[in-house]
């Protein structure tokens, strides 16, 4: 993480942490679910009637809808009844006192990648008030965003500002029904962030989330809204190398992006939260719905993951490409091992015409990890001409790992041109023996082979991100072969 | 002191003794040829001064500078000098054949307390072996033998020796799959470098290569052993009689 963006960050949450934090710091709603609790949060955030509305018909739905089955994992039934739906940050007596009250694991790979001591006692969790001091530069970047019109904020500041916009995108790419899990975040979301790139403006920096859910239990259930108007550009940021600790082991994201015509969204995430132990106990349960709308003509989505984290990660960033030459992209490494289990991929839905998608997945599986991708590339009617192109890559360090793909096609067109390609390998003794060969350590080796094989994907990244994704990779992979 | 000492060497893979008991000495300079049919142990020698896992040392010793080769790793070998050329060198994709070189200099370089080297004078050295090799430039952007032919294969591995300048080279069937005209500039590559204090192995199953590699010293292994030595002549009467004049076990 550069300095820029991660001032940057420290500046736009800033509102947020002394706002947000404060106000509800006196509240604590025992766990449970029912209308009571929505309205309470609904109220809570000052929110308007058709927020409610909106956040109610949502959970209704979800009270009918059954928990899917259908991912490749395996978890315990979830006790939705036992989860706490707006918790009050913790207070200090129940934190970590300090860096040693936390897992010695964490620890030493917060020191591995670098992080400094204050950052690192701020991803524990530990009850420290964490001060940047950096108010000058803070405001010189909000000013930046302000003179282009670009809105950057959370997603409560967004309601109650600009609830307009808001009510004009909210879920109008994940329906408040779209599937359990968002129908679960719809009708329970407590924050996230929004951004709003005014028509023709490009984004003079990386918009980034780094520091966001630190402010306090709000990552459960985060919901992130990105529009972006005709000609105009962003690039956004989501997560950090580092492991977070969080009481919370349930995680369902919503993000929806909008694109109009001429528009251009690139999203990419780097997540790692904790995996769990090396038991398989613990670790977060992250169940995620991303989806773009290549709405408008010539508009482009473009998702890049490095998911390294979670127990249980059950994740499809997707594209609808509606507009006529859209194109939407998904690369993506995740990494699975210990005992965790990833179940992601992608969706591509060809509706305009002349469309075309990319998808690149790179999946490695260590220890007892299972990993699967699981993909759908559709092909409307009226989708004339469109074009995908696949490739899906598996890579065992392990014989105790498991690598799956399920690539789904459904073509209506018969002028559609789709490839898919997919290979799965063990990770050579072979390279291996050839590398140390040469000189080169064991663990270079495993580093060297492993970053070759994500190449397409992490040049996809921003700059400073590649560098940690692939320093991740390095720290994530240590003595994993076998 | 000799440079390299193999003394009554044994090795198994997988429970079968393939060495059966090799007694050879290098000294700095001089270019030792290893003749012999396939499965006589000829690669498995070269694997196994390499440190290669699969195969396990059951008796014998190897010395390389007077100190115990057997006890190092293999990336410990690499950096005290020992270079194999590889019979099949593997792909690695994704990796440039310029940042893979990068790393193993450095490694090298980190191993005798020199600091890393500078990227301009990496690039110089780079670009002048690749051409002693006549390596075309384009391969080394390209991934570590990912799409190479055959003969850009085993020329890359000559490359590599040129770049790492180990004092023991060992070449496995660095000629087989080569065109004459391949194996002349590999030849040539091999004989650019050959200097007094660094020793070769050159690993054939044909006599063709000594024609442009001279050895000083010819042996013949068959059945894991070495059965017979000699000097440069050697290789040319094998050329005439073939191994059968070795007997039963050649054929």
């Amino acid at each position: 993480m550069s300095a820029t963006t991660k001032t940057l960050e420290e500046v736009t949450t800033r509102d947020y942490e002394a706002g947000f934090v404060t106000e509800i710091e006196q509240d604590t709603v025992p766990p449970g679910l029912n209308e009571d609790v929505i309205r309470l949060i609904s109220s809570k955030k000052d929110e308007p009637e058709w927020l409610l509305e909106w956040r109610l018909k949502a959970y209704r739905n979800w009270l009918e809808m059954p928990h899917p089955t259908w991912a490749h994992v395996h978890y315990p039934p979830i006790d939705f009844q036992a989860i706490s739906y707006y918790s009050a940050p913790k207070s200090n007596e129940d934190r970590p006192k300090s860096l040693d009250d936390i897992d010695p694991k964490i620890k030493e790979t917060y020191d591995k990648l670098g992080i400094p001591l204050y950052e690192q006692e701020m991803l524990a969790g530990v009850a420290v008030d964490a001060v940047f001091d950096s108010v000058s530069v803070a405001t010189s970047y909000k000013e930046k965003l302000a003179e282009k019109g670009i809105i950057f904020c959370s997603m409560s500041e967004a309601v109650e500002n600009h609830p307009e916009l808001v009510k004009q995108y909210l879920g109008t790419v994940v329906p408040h029904n779209d599937n359990f899990f968002a129908a679960l975040n719809s009708a329970v979301f407590t924050d996230g962030s929004f951004v709003f790139i005014p028509k023709g403006v490009r984004c003079p920096m990386e918009l980034s989330t780094y520091f966001r859910i630190n402010a306090a239990n709000t990552g459960q259930f985060e919901r992130t809204l990105i529009v972006a108007e005709e000609g105009s550009q962003v690039s956004y940021l989501e997560g950090c190398t580092a492991p977070k600790r969080d009481e919370n082991q349930l995680h369902a994201a919503v993000v929806e992006l909008v694109a109009l015509d001429d528009a251009q969204i690139k999203y990419s995430t780097v997540q790692n939260w904790y995996p769990g132990d090396e038991n398989g106990k613990g670790g977060i349960y992250n169940f995620v719905t991303k989806r773009g709308l290549c709405k408008g003509d010539r508009s482009k989505i473009s998702w890049t993951q490095v998911e390294t984290g979670s127990a249980i990660t059950w994740k499809y960033p997707s594209c609808v490409l509606r507009g006529d030459d859209s194109v939407g992209e998904f690369y993506s490494v995740a990494v699975t091992r210990g005992y965790q289990q990833a179940d992601t991929g992608t969706k591509m839905i060809h509706m305009g015409r002349n469309t075309r998608s990319t998808i690149i997945s790179k999946g490695i599986s260590a220890g007892h990890g299972q990993q699967s991708y699981r993909g759908l590339v559709r092909i409307t009617p009226k989708a004339e001409n469109a074009r995908n192109y696949s490739q899906c890559d598996s890579m065992l360090m392990s014989d105790t790992c498991g690598a799956h793909t399920f690539p789904y096609i459904d073509c209506q067109n018969p002028s559609a041109q789709l490839e898919h390609e997919a290979t799965t390998s063990k990770i050579g003794e072979d390279q291996i023996f050839y590398c140390k060969q040469r000189g080169i350590s064991e663990e270079d080796a495993v580093s060297l082979i492993v970053n070759g094989f994500c190449k397409d994907v992490f040049r996809t990244l921003p700059m400073e991100f590649a560098v940690e994704a692939q320093k991740l990779m390095e720290i994530t992979l240590e003595d994993s072969v076998g | 002191m000799a440079l390299l000492e193999i003394e009554n060497l044994h090795a198994a893979i997988d429970g079968t003794e393939i060495l059966k008991g090799i007694d050879l000495a290098i000294n700095p300079g001089e270019v030792h040829a290893i003749m012999g049919p396939n499965g006589s142990g000829k690669s498995t020698l070269a694997k196994v001064l390499a440190g290669d896992a699969a195969y396990e040392v059951t008796k014998g010793s190897v010395r390389f500078n007077g100190d115990d080769l057997l006890e190092m790793d293999p990336e410990i070998r690499a950096r005290v000098g020992i270079f194999l050329g590889f019979q099949y060198p593997v792909e690695i994709p994704g990796v440039s054949n310029t940042y893979f070189l990068k790393a193993a200099v450095n490694a090298i370089r980190k191993h005798r307390g020199q600091d890393e080297m500078d990227a301009m004078e990496f690039l110089q050295l780079i670009k002048e072996r690749a051409q002693t090799v006549k390596l075309d430039d384009a391969l080394l952007q390209r991934p570590v033998n990912e799409g190479f032919s055959g003969g850009e294969k085993k020329r890359n591995e000559v490359f590599q020796m040129a770049v790492l300048e180990p004092s023991m080279a060992i070449l496995d069937e660095t000629d087989s799959g080569l065109d004459i005209d391949a194996l002349r500039t590999v030849a040539e590559g091999v004989n650019a470098m050959r200097s007094e204090d660094r020793g070769f192995l050159v690993i054939t199953h044909y006599q063709r290569l000594l024609n442009y590699i001279v050895p000083d010293r010819v042996h013949v292994l068959l059945g894991g052993k070495i059965v017979k030595s000699g000097g440069k002549e050697l290789a040319e009467e094998l050329e005439e009689t073939g191994y059968a004049m070795f007997g039963e076990q050649a054929a």
